[in-house]
Order: structure tokens, then sequence, then C-alpha cells
């Protein structure tokens, strides 16, 4: 293979950047060997990439990465007062829902609740088993931080909890109907808790 | 070739880099100015090469690294965070060309190498530039300017190349074009700047370096 001066230009970037065949690679070497312009060429260009591939070449204005940090510092505090104010939202607006619920319970108050503050749903699977505290008003699910008096404790199935007059906790129950709602196994329960409802 | 940048790509760099992503990803979002502390000036630098403005280069890489925070959870482990993050910083400057309309300022250009072969100009001698050149101020100006005097298509293919290292796949996704097309305006790009920084065509060069008073540089 004999390559010609036009022929070198058009490969020396792959030549350089070792992207040239063998063949072609020996080719140009041999080219060079013969060619001051060409071989002028290649080392033009190597000197360019080695220069421009130095870390020296990137500079940044001075306090470049002391703005950057301030900025980021200032996008991750907003971040954190959002989170804080969605949540305090979050919060309050459990709270109102569950006044409203406290007054429409205290208007359709079940006659055998444990308390007015509590509420049935027709939503819990029946026979999922659910922690009650003897004088507790409301049944939970396993790991709820807002399970108190542990001391006496029963873990009883959904619909005998009921029966005794409690309900669902709105923080763990209600976590956990979400999770499962679309569930497949949430829908049988959901029509065998209405037959029994 | 990608001198500076060995032990960005080392593999157990890699793995600390997974290391402090899983960290911010768990709330810890201190970890995150660790992870992008090397990358900094590369940031800037891809910034500053498309936009050619202090300013707004600035801005632009601070936007970038926000960006870069912000979608964290997006970051896929088996790409490089480096090329990652330097993909964010050539996107936002990009988007902040078409937003000033800068790309109507500078001259249309299309990729001439696919039509035609660049002839580079005739520069018989040639001599190796020590990096070590690079210590001086007016040196490191010279080369800025002639990266600045190149046309856009070239110059963002050159430095993402070039400077920022990345590969011909990685620079070719960056800016949305073929391989094909990476590769004939590298060479473009490399063979302009090879004639610009060339002593002889009355550029700065020539009168300020000791070098040129003598034997040409290459």
């Amino acid at each position: 293979m004999v390559v010609n001066c036009e022929h070198v230009w058009r490969e020396v970037s792959n030549y350089l950047d070792g992207e040239a065949d063998a063949e072609l690679r020996a080719a140009i070497e041999e080219h060079l060997r013969g060619c001051k312009h060409c071989t002028a060429v290649v080392e033009g260009m190597r000197n360019v990439v080695q220069l421009y591939g130095d870390e020296r070449m990137m500079e940044v204005p001075l306090g470049f990465s002391r703005r950057l940090h301030q900025r980021l510092e200032g996008d991750m505090s907003r971040s954190r007062r959002t989170f804080l104010g969605w949540a305090v939202a979050a919060a309050a607006s459990v709270f109102i829902a569950g006044g409203i619920e406290v007054a429409r319970s205290s208007v359709f108050s079940h006659p055998g609740l444990r308390s007015e503050h509590a509420r049935t749903s027709n939503r819990v699977p029946p026979d999922m088993m659910v922690i009650v505290a003897d004088d507790g008003k409301t049944f939970h699910v396993a790991g709820c931080p807002f399970i108190h008096d542990k001391a006496r404790l029963r873990t009883i199935p959904a619909y005998e909890a009921e029966q005794q007059g409690y309900a669902p906790c709105v923080r763990c129950m209600k976590e956990y109907l979400d999770a499962t709602a679309s569930s497949h196994r949430w829908h049988e329960m959901s029509d065998k808790d209405a037959t029994l409802g | 070739m990608a001198a500076g940048t060995g032990s960005l790509e080392h593999p157990a760099q890699q793995d600390y880099e997974r290391r402090l992503i899983q960290r911010i990803g768990d709330g810890e979002h201190e970890a995150f100015y660790e992870l992008i502390r090397p990358y900094e000036r590369r940031v800037y630098a891809a910034a500053f090469a498309l936009l050619r403005n202090d300013a707004d280069a600035e801005d632009c890489a601070q936007e970038a690294v926000l960006k870069a925070f912000k979608n964290i959870r997006q970051f896929r482990s088996e790409a490089k965070f480096s090329t990652w993050l330097i993909q964010i910083a050539t996107n936002e400057a990009r988007m902040r060309r078409r937003k000033q309309r800068t790309d109507l300022i500078e001259p249309i250009e299309k990729d001439q190498g696919q039509e035609g072969t660049y002839a580079p100009r005739e520069f018989a001698d040639w001599r190796e530039i020590p990096s070590e050149t690079l210590e001086r101020k007016e040196v490191r100006e010279k080369l800025a300017e002639a990266l600045s005097s190149i046309g856009q298509i070239y110059r963002e293919v050159f430095v993402l190349r070039d400077m920022e290292h990345l590969s011909i796949d990685e620079t070719a996704k960056a800016l949305g074009i073929s391989t094909a097309s990476v590769k004939t305006r590298l060479l473009r790009a490399r063979l302009m700047l090879r004639d610009l920084l060339a002593p002889g065509l009355g550029g700065p060069w020539s009168k300020d370096l000791s070098f040129a008073k003598g034997a040409k540089p290459w």
C-alpha cells in the first residue's frame, strides 16, 4: 500500500489517535520518511493535541469554585426547606383530614367504636392480622410507630378488631392500603370485606 | 494523548464515585461536593469553549452542576460520571447559545472536510513544544485565542475530544452527531489549529515567543 500527501492529511487524525489499521499505519510511516511537509503536519498536530489536552489549559476565573459551592449550598438548603415545607403541609393536611373525619365520625358514629375519634373502614382485608392494645382504640400494622401500651398487645384478624370496636390507625393502615390498593389480592379482600360488612 | 486525566479514568476512581453517588442518593447531599471537585475545571472549560464569555460560562457551569445534583438519581452507573457531567454542561451551553441566537451571528459552517481535503499550510520545519510552555500565561492565551477563532462546529468537537478527553462515541452522543462527523470535524479542527499556531502567518505567536525567533515551532 502506497499513500500520497492528500491521503496522509485525511488520515493524520486517525493515525495519531491509533485508529489507523496496521497496513495504513505502515504506509503513512513509510511516506513520512520521505516527506518533510507531511512530517511537519503530523508533528504539528501532535503538538496541538498535547498542548490543548493539558489540564493547565483549563483555567477558571478566580473564586469560581467558591461561588459554585455557594450556589450549590443555597440550592441544597432551598431543597431542604421545600421538603420541610412539603412535610409540614402534608402533616397539616393529614390533621385537617383527620378533623373532617372526626366531625364525620361524630355525626355517623359507629355504635360499637371504642372512640368517636376512630372510624371504621370497609377497605381493610378482614382476615389481615393486625395489632391491638387492650385499652387502645385503634388497630395497627405490625411495626407501626404509633402503637402504644406495648405491654398488652394482641394480634387478631382485622374483622375481629373491628367487631371489638377498634378502628384502623390513620397512619399505618392508610399507608398499607395505599400500597396494596392496586393489587389483585386487595380486590379479592375488598369483595370479601364488602360481603362481610 | 489524554494528558492529565489518568487518575480520573481509573476504575478505582469510578468505584469511589459510585459509592459517593449512592451516599448522595441516600440523602447525604454534602458528598456531592467531593464528587464534583475533580471536574469543576472541566465543566467550566466545556462551557467556556462553547460560549466564549467568562460570565456566561460561569453561570452555565453552575447551572450544569446544579442540574447534575438534581438529577443524580438518573445517572446510570455503567457510564462515567465525568462524561455525564460534561454532557450536561455541553447541552446547557448549546441551549444558551440558541437562546442568545449567537448561532446566527457566527457564519454557517458545513462539514467541508467531507466535500474536499483540507490542505494544511506548508511549514517544513517543526519541533516538539514542551508542555512546560503552558506555564506562560501568554502561551495559554494564544492557544485560547486560536481555539476561539475556529468555527463552532469544529470547536465543540475539539474541546470534547481533545480537552475533555471524551471518546469519539461519547463526543458523538453528547453533540447528537454521527461518529463520522466527529472524526471529520476533529481532523479539520486539529489541522486549522496547527495552521493558526504555526508562525509565519502573521499570528501573535511569532512576535512573543522566544522559540519563534530562530526555528519555527513546527
